[in-house]
């Protein structure tokens, strides 16, 4: 049967042409697109954690070299930010993720382990590790703070007054020297205001300074009194930072930010997404081709004849639905397999910033891609064997995925919460296999489907569109059994 | 010319499935944009928002349904051989290419202009309560709200020309509705690869989509590619484009 079915697709020459432009075009927009950086060599290169994923790491750092055990307290009596609005003018903001607090870190290398206790703007009390680690405790607005460090283990307190105190968490630093460098911190991340659209979005750099108070260190291998100020990653390239140590308080101002970096708008760059912009030609090629392959049958009356051949209905929308997914596939692996890696090579040598990808994402990008137009070739037969007419396949295969993406993503006109809702109910959310770049939730940003970040994990969102594809093949089936060729 | 128009219209609209496909381009236009409207948000003055661009958000769905109006137009003539039936009864080819042109254009222009003024009105009513009030630097009661509407209704019925054109260059309505929604929306896509560069202004002033987006917007019209009636025109161009390329394929051609 899909031997039958596989004849008639490749006997039609016009057919196979098109799935061969199809792939071609994956190809050759991915190679061809440009977009100019000034990212060239190492420029851009930013500092990676312990884990190996790139990171901000610039902060106010107050700090004295500590060898072996010990334990460092500090009381945090206020925390306030203010946003460079335009040069040289300030205002007064609430940075959600503005942070002071106390901190041990391998060395003052940016990207270096870390354990760090922190009263955040409105994230409230937060114990962070090593960039990615993040663990929640008390919501206070200022309070008192304890580190204590035993080996490779860090463990993080919590007290409203000094007295009752409450265990934040625990974690283990494999990567922690015998002496590290450890003191007070304040750090303040771009300030981002977003209006509606993905278009308008206010971000400025802030500024956040911090009062500690009760600084006390007992350590093992003996604690000296000289504090010293070191702008880590010199404020991530905010204003200056600094810090006024009077009668045993400490003034401390810092801005930039100690976490993974992000690829929203206050982020560097573009995602491999951008090589596959071919999908979108293939996707209407591949439509095309599938629609005909189907309603070919009822134009020339042919399917009187597939049907007395095989009078199982079912299996020659089966059979018709595999050949039309297979070939889509094929042209999708091939195009996909050169946009992807040489995309990438393009984009780099034209000085562009594309965050790391492992080889898994990238394969799981490069067959997700194929996978979705092979979906979508599929949802074409369903719905031209349902309504008898390649047209209708066609404007709806388009309707339902290219509309909402183009909407979602390439223009985004639509309200970010808008933008999310369409890509997880229709079927364009099977681009979420494209997503390459990790969402934070300790890091503040618009993770929209503009900047590559998908509201559904990859597979969930092929997920949606097999559903879509799956209702619509019932449909195609019941009207095929019930219905007169 | 009469006769042909009536012979047109009657074969047209006498299809039952043309009537709702009106209907479809209304309801599904005003659909897209009310949801626009409801979640749009304009928290502080100057918050670059368009009043005019969120409440035609639904042009973006409504264009395919005015490309699947101008295919179906002629595209069905062909796949049942009506059309020799057609062109035996009005020979003169050019002035059946203009009947089918006009009796298409007219009530795809009837419910555009309801698919794009409906949602107008009721921006002006709820936009304020979402904060694109006076204080912050919008008016939604201006001349400019309906010229971006009158704009949005005519780039749909162009865009419906531009497929019936299409479709009588294909003749094959499947292919044809390919190439129609390929033109109209991968522009922009394909214009992202080439993101701050100069090329990218010219694919945005090039294809029908962006410049009949452009003749819609009713701020920042200073940092648009086009004007918004050049970007009407850029549309029309394609328009006539396709009616000339289908014209000519038509007298030069068999059935």
């Amino acid at each position: 049967m899909i031997a039958a079915e596989w004849i008639k697709f490749r006997t039609v020459r016009g057919w196979v042409l098109a799935v061969l432009i199809a792939a071609v075009a994956i190809g050759v927009l991915g190679v061809v697109g440009g977009g100019q950086g000034s990212c060239y060599g190492n420029s851009c290169t930013l500092p990676t954690g312990p884990g190996g994923e790139p990171v901000s790491d610039s902060f106010y750092f107050v700090r004295q070299a500590l060898t072996g055990n010990g334990t460092i307290t500090a009381r945090v009596t206020s925390l306030t930010s203010v946003a460079n609005s335009a040069p040289r003018t300030t205002r007064q903001v609430i940075e959600p993720w503005a942070k002071a607090g106390l901190i041990l870190k391998a060395s003052l290398k940016q990207g270096s382990p870390y354990a760090a206790i922190m009263i955040t703007g409105t994230q409230g009390i937060r114990l962070q590790d090593d960039f990615t680690g993040d663990t929640a405790g008390p919501a206070l607005r200022a309070g008192w703070l304890r580190l204590v460090r035993d080996g490779a283990m860090v463990t993080g307190y919590a007290s409203p007054d000094g007295r009752r105190w409450t265990k934040v968490g625990s974690v283990t630093l494999p990567g922690l020297p015998q002496t590290v460098q450890g003191g007070l911190f304040v750090t303040s991340p771009q300030y981002t205001q977003t209006a509606v659209g993905v278009s308008q979005i206010f971000g400025s750099l802030s500024q956040s300074t911090a009062a500690f108070s009760h600084v006390t260190l007992t350590w093992q291998g003996g604690v000296g009194h000289a504090w010293a100020g070191t702008d880590v990653g010199g404020g991530g390239g905010g204003p200056p930072g600094g810090y006024r140590a009077v009668g045993g308080t400490f003034t401390i101002t810092g801005s930039g930010d100690i976490a993974p970096s992000t690829n929203g708008p206050s982020g560097l760059g573009v995602t491999i997404g951008q090589t596959l912009v071919g999908t979108f030609v293939a996707l209407i090629i591949l439509a095309v081709v599938a629609a005909m392959f189907m309603t070919a049958e009822y134009r020339r009356g042919l399917i009187r004849v597939t049907l007395a051949a095989c009078p199982r209905r079912g299996r020659v929308l089966a059979a018709k639905a595999c050949v039309a997914g297979l070939a889509a596939f094929a042209a999708g692996l091939a195009g996909t397999a050169v946009a992807v890696p040489f995309g990438e090579r393009a984009l780099r040598s034209h000085g562009v910033y594309l965050p790391p990808v492992s080889l898994l994402a990238q394969v799981r990008v490069v067959t997700g891609t194929a996978a979705v137009l092979a979906v979508c070739a599929v949802l074409a037969v369903a719905i031209a064997a349902f309504a008898r007419r390649g047209v209708y396949a066609v404007a709806a295969v388009v309707g339902l995925i290219v509309v909402p993406y183009v909407l979602a993503v390439t223009i985004p006109v639509v309200p970010l919460n808008l933008a999310d809702w369409l890509m997880r109910v229709t079927p364009a959310a099977a681009f979420a296999l494209q997503q390459t770049v990790i969402q934070y939730p300790q890091v503040d940003d618009v993770y929209a489907p503009a900047y590559g970040y998908f509201p559904l994990a990859p597979w969930a969102g092929l997920g949606v569109l097999c559903a879509w594809t799956a209702l619509a093949l019932a449909l195609a089936y019941l009207a095929l059994e019930r219905r007169d060729a | 010319m009469r006769r042909a128009v009536r012979a047109e219209w009657a074969k047209t609209w006498s299809d039952p499935g043309a009537a709702w496909l009106l209907a479809a381009l209304v309801v599904l236009s005003v659909a897209v944009s009310a949801a626009a409207i409801g979640t749009a948000r304009c928290q502080a003055a100057a918050c670059g928002q368009d009043p005019a661009r969120i409440s035609l958000t639904g042009v973006y769905l409504g264009q395919a349904v005015a490309a699947l109006a101008g295919v179906l137009a002629t595209g069905g003539e062909y796949g049942t051989g009506m059309i020799r039936v057609t062109l035996a009864a009005i020979s003169r080819r050019r002035r059946l290419l203009a009947a089918k042109a006009l009796v298409l254009a007219g009530p795809v222009l009837a419910a555009a202009v309801l698919a794009t003024v409906a949602p107008m009105l009721a921006a002006r009513f709820v936009l304020p309560g979402h904060g694109f009030t006076v204080a912050h630097g919008y008016d939604l009661v201006s001349g400019g709200m309906w010229r971006a509407a009158l704009c949005a209704a005519v780039y749909l019925t162009l865009v419906a020309v531009f497929s019936l054109g299409v479709t009588t260059a294909v003749r094959d309505s499947a292919a044809a509705i390919g190439i129609v929604l390929g033109i109209v929306y991968l522009f922009p896509v394909v214009a992202q690869l080439f993101r701050g560069q100069t090329l990218q202004r010219h694919l945005e002033q090039i294809g029908p989509l962006a410049a009949g987006l452009d003749a819609q917007a009713t701020i920042g019209l200073r940092g648009l590619p086009l004007t918004p009636w050049q970007g009407l025109g850029v549309v029309a161009l394609w328009a006539a484009g396709a009616l000339i390329l289908g014209g000519a394929a038509l007298c030069l051609r068999d059935a």
